[in-house]
């Protein structure tokens, strides 16, 4: 492959303009002297959010509810507006160096050397093959992000009676989505045991969202062909077997991090997550290269991904400040069953509290009234009992002071749920 | 050269292949290369949409082969033609190499026996490697191998790619392809054949039967009784991109008493495929997946490489091989009926399969059918490329200065560009509806299989012109 006849040398380059890349974008380009450019493969910035036409979006961040379309031009002007370059259409092929990456644009190929880069890419829902799920291969069988992008983007028809996997947040949106494109949910399937992971589910209100849901179930086949018939679901508990007819099936949840970029780095990642390893001030393992939005916790909401946004602007401000020292080794914070991730996954000492000065964290079991136990080596390093459940399908939010009297020079930290 | 360029129902062609997979393609393009008017008669939408879609898509030497075998003798022509025409054509082609692998004495004690075997087969590079130098070449082995053997030559191929590009140079030379057209019934008459179909007749004076798992109906059609195809069904995993570092070679199990097991193979694309099952069935249509077959290939990939089975699954699928109840190749004709039959093409179709034309090019000619090669063939296309061995369109910047529609990626994951996607849209054979494209382009087959891309790529093929998903989507990756 030839060097590309262009090169660009911004400040800092934003990989992905989602809610976490524009966020960082906003709150860096007023700064700094140089360029904040961000790139996107998309044609159009705004990440995830687009295609979400549902109310709900900015509260923590902006301090407004609104829909995720229009949160995405709300990020998207913000950083125009506060000085960034905003390109999309714009594939990022390949690194050429510690802070430097090949891109493919329709106008040519490009070379972008910055002086620190912030990965913003996000995670997708595991489509079918990667969940393993045999039987026939028929047309209508949909990830959320492709439902709504079919629905909300293309306004493109989908079937008529629709089974769903997962009842988490996601899952939901997605019924909302096949209701606007006149398909009725069939059922809702659920590994878990319990309603708790949706109850909390307010976008639209209850009232407009009752689906049956089948818990401890799985979908053993797909049946069908061209189009999907039907589905054969079997109870966890029991190994009965029976079928659902259906002409649509959304797979919703299971997210997996985009972490390609980060993987071709070559880049620590966190076995937990699948994401880059990071700490509080979310470098990862190469100097100068920091991460942050759901690549590093997949997923949470879009106001948590546009937090991190805010908070990465402010180390890789004093990263490229000169702040350029190697950060002190630090503790590993690991995640004890059912909890399958923590996030960020290293404390160092003189590191800032991590975003929002919240631990996220991922759990398998509903636990309803979660006691969080931190221990290094043998030593309870404390205890606390939280008024919120921890349910899985969405994250568990655990306040940073539980890892108040960690020994910033001991051994790994785990953490775990009773 | 008497080829109608619409289809004209009272035509008769010099010769009629049916079956639009990889052996009828490589036919029929190499009978237009001579004074015939030929038709290419495929039952599906599309070329290459049976069992040349779904297999393990190695190019091989033969090494393996019951020696003295016409199949020996063809998979070692195809070898040699088909490296040469994928150089012509760009199909791509990396020549990886394999490497045989021992886990048990027996399979040790086996592998002097296959060297012997390789050699009578006229392939002589293979070479006897200690265990020490199998985990050199293969470093994410599982522990534990006694010792293997070295097959330099086997490589891997694009197998949508190559039908494509045999269908395509038939088609430039005047084949008439006859799409949809599914076999019904046969009629011999004294001067031509009369083939009904399920899109009205089709006349020739010959008839070449390449109709894979459909061959022995066929067969039956023109009043035989020789064979009988049984579907092998042949489950795959395709790994994650990020796994191929784990396996820059063909790693092949030992054949031993206890049969044939899975592979471990890198694929032009840059994934990683783990299988093949093998199933005997019943169904020829039995292209679903089955939870016994992913637990047999999960248990034999942690048993073989441990770490591949903790990248992401990208693509699962079975493919239907057309088993015989024959040792061989069985390719016969029957001049009084100017009929010939190609039966019994196993998976090595797909290296054989421009031998095989020639071989069926040269019985016809015995048989009595009059062959004058044409002075004036078109060149064979040039295919794109969808392999990651060369450089693809988004890589290139001089190419996307002239045509930004190749800098625009539409599907990120497999880096397939909107230029792409146009171009074969409007192909001399067009991909006619998802899956054709997905052959074509390899857009939606990567590790997100549609999460961001499908809905754009459904659009495109849309505003092309085409029909989206309505034909049959089966094992497409």
């Amino acid at each position: 492959m030839t060097r590309p006849p262009t090169t660009l040398t911004p400040d800092v380059l934003v990989i992905g303009a989602g809610p976490a890349g524009l966020t960082a974008a906003a709150a860096l380009a007023p700064d700094l002297q140089g360029e904040v450019l961000v790139l996107d493969r998309e044609q159009h910035a705004g990440g995830i959010p687009r295609h979400s036409d549902h109310t709900g979006y900015g509260i923590r961040d902006l301090h407004r509810v609104m829909t995720g379309p229009a949160y995405a031009r709300r990020l998207v002007d913000r950083a125009t507006a506060a000085g960034a370059t905003v390109r999309t259409q714009a594939t990022v092929t390949d690194w050429a160096g510690d802070h430097a990456v090949d891109v493919t644009t329709p106008q040519g190929r490009l070379r972008v050397e910055a002086r620190a880069v912030v990965l913003a890419t996000g995670a997708r829902e595991r489509p079918r093959p990667a969940r393993r799920i045999p039987g026939d291969r028929p047309h209508g069988i949909y990830t959320t992000g492709q439902l709504q992008n079919t629905v909300h983007l293309h306004h493109a028809p989908v079937g008529t009676r629709a089974v769903i996997v997962g009842a988490e947040l996601v899952s939901f949106s997605a019924h909302l989505t096949l209701r606007e494109a006149g398909c009725s949910t069939a059922l809702m399937v659920s590994q878990h045991a319990h309603t708790e992971s949706y109850k909390a589910f307010s976008l639209a209100g209850r009232a407009l969202l009752r689906v049956p849901v089948a818990h401890r179930t799985r979908v053993t086949r797909i049946i069908g062909k061209p189009r999907v018939r039907a589905v054969e679901i079997e109870d966890l508990d029991t190994g009965a077997r029976r079928t659902v007819e259906c002409d649509t099936v959304v797979l919703t949840g299971d997210w997996i991090p985009d972490h390609e970029l980060a993987r071709s780095a070559g880049l620590e990642l966190d076995p937990g997550t699948l994401g880059p390893l990071v700490d509080t001030a979310l470098r990862t393992s190469r100097p100068g290269v920091f991460a942050a939005g759901n690549l590093l916790h997949p997923v949470d909401t879009a106001d948590i991904a546009a937090l991190d946004g805010l908070h990465v602007a402010g180390q890789v401000r004093n990263w490229l400040h000169g702040d350029q020292g190697t950060p002190h080794a630090g503790v590993r914070l690991l995640a004890a069953e059912p909890l399958r991730w923590v996030s960020p996954g290293l404390i160092r000492p003189g590191d800032p509290a991590p975003p929002r000065r919240r631990l996220l964290l991922w759990t398998d079991d509903l636990v309803r009234v979660p006691r969080v136990t931190v221990r290094q080596a043998d030593r309870v390093v404390s205890r606390h009992t939280l008024p919120w459940p921890a349910a899985p399908g969405r994250v568990f939010r655990v306040p940073w002071s539980v890892l108040r009297g960690v020994d910033p020079h001991g051994g790994p930290v785990t953490l775990d749920v009773r | 050269m008497n080829t109608p360029t619409r289809r004209d129902p009272a035509h008769v062609y010099d010769v009629a292949v049916i079956g639009g997979g990889v052996v009828g393609a490589a036919i029929a393009r190499d009978l237009s290369g001579h004074d015939l008017s030929v038709a290419l008669v495929e039952a599906r939408d599309d070329v290459g949409d049976g069992t040349s879609k779904a297999n393990t898509a190695i190019l091989h030497t033969g090494f393996d082969a019951t020696p003295g075998t016409l199949e020996s003798r063809l998979v070692q022509r195809g070898y040699a033609l088909l490296s040469a025409y994928a150089r012509d054509t760009g199909i791509p082609v990396e020549h990886t190499g394999a490497v045989l692998v021992a886990w048990t004495t027996e399979e040790l004690q086996a592998l002097p026996g296959l060297k012997d075997k390789a050699e009578r087969n006229g392939y002589h590079q293979c070479r006897l490697i200690d265990a020490d130098e199998v985990h050199r070449l293969v470093p994410a082995l599982a522990d534990g191998a006694l010792g293997g053997l070295t097959v330099p030559d086997e490589s891997i191929i694009c197998t949508w790619t190559t039908t494509l590009a045999l269908a395509t140079d038939a088609h430039q030379r005047g084949t008439q392809v006859l799409l949809g057209h599914a076999v019904t019934g046969v009629a011999v008459g004294p001067h031509h054949t009369t083939l009904t179909t399920t899109r009205g007749t089709v006349h020739a004076r010959w008839v070449v039967n390449a109709a894979g798992l459909g061959a022995d109906t066929v067969d039956r059609l023109f009043g035989h009784d020789r064979f009988t195809v049984t579907p092998r069904r042949g489950e795959l995993f395709v790994f994650d991109k990020l796994a191929r570092p784990l396996a820059n070679k063909i790693v092949l199990p030992v054949p031993t008493s206890r049969g044939k097991g899975v592979l471990i193979s890198p694929t032009v694309y840059g994934n990683v495929m783990l299988g093949p099952t093998s199933q005997d069935l019943t169904d020829r249509a039995a292209t679903d997946t089955s939870q016994d077959g992913f637990d047999f290939l999960l248990a034999k990939g942690e048993r073989l490489m441990p770490r591949l089975l903790t990248e992401e699954v990208t693509a699962t699928y079975a493919g239907l091989r057309a088993a015989i109840d024959h040792g061989d190749y069985l390719i016969e004709p029957t001049p009084d009926q100017r009929y010939l039959l190609v039966g019994g093409i196993r998976s090595t179709g797909l290296t054989a399969g421009m031998a095989i034309a020639e071989h069926v090019t040269q019985l016809l000619r015995t048989a009595g059918l009059t062959l004058n090669p044409r002075a004036d063939l078109p060149p064979p296309p040039r295919m794109p490329n969808i392999g990651e061995s060369t450089p693809r369109p988004y890589q290139d910047h001089q190419r996307i200065t002239e045509d930004p529609a190749y800098g625009q990626v539409v599907c990120f994951c497999e880096r397939v560009t909107a230029g792409e996607i146009r171009d074969a849209c409007h192909a001399p054979l067009p991909a006619r509806n998802l899956e054709g494209l997905r052959r074509r382009t390899r857009a939606m087959n990567g590790r997100c299989q549609g999460f961001f891309c499908g809905a754009a790529v459904t659009q495109l093929l849309h505003a092309h012109g085409n029909r989206g998903g309505t034909a049959d989507p089966e094992e497409n990756r």
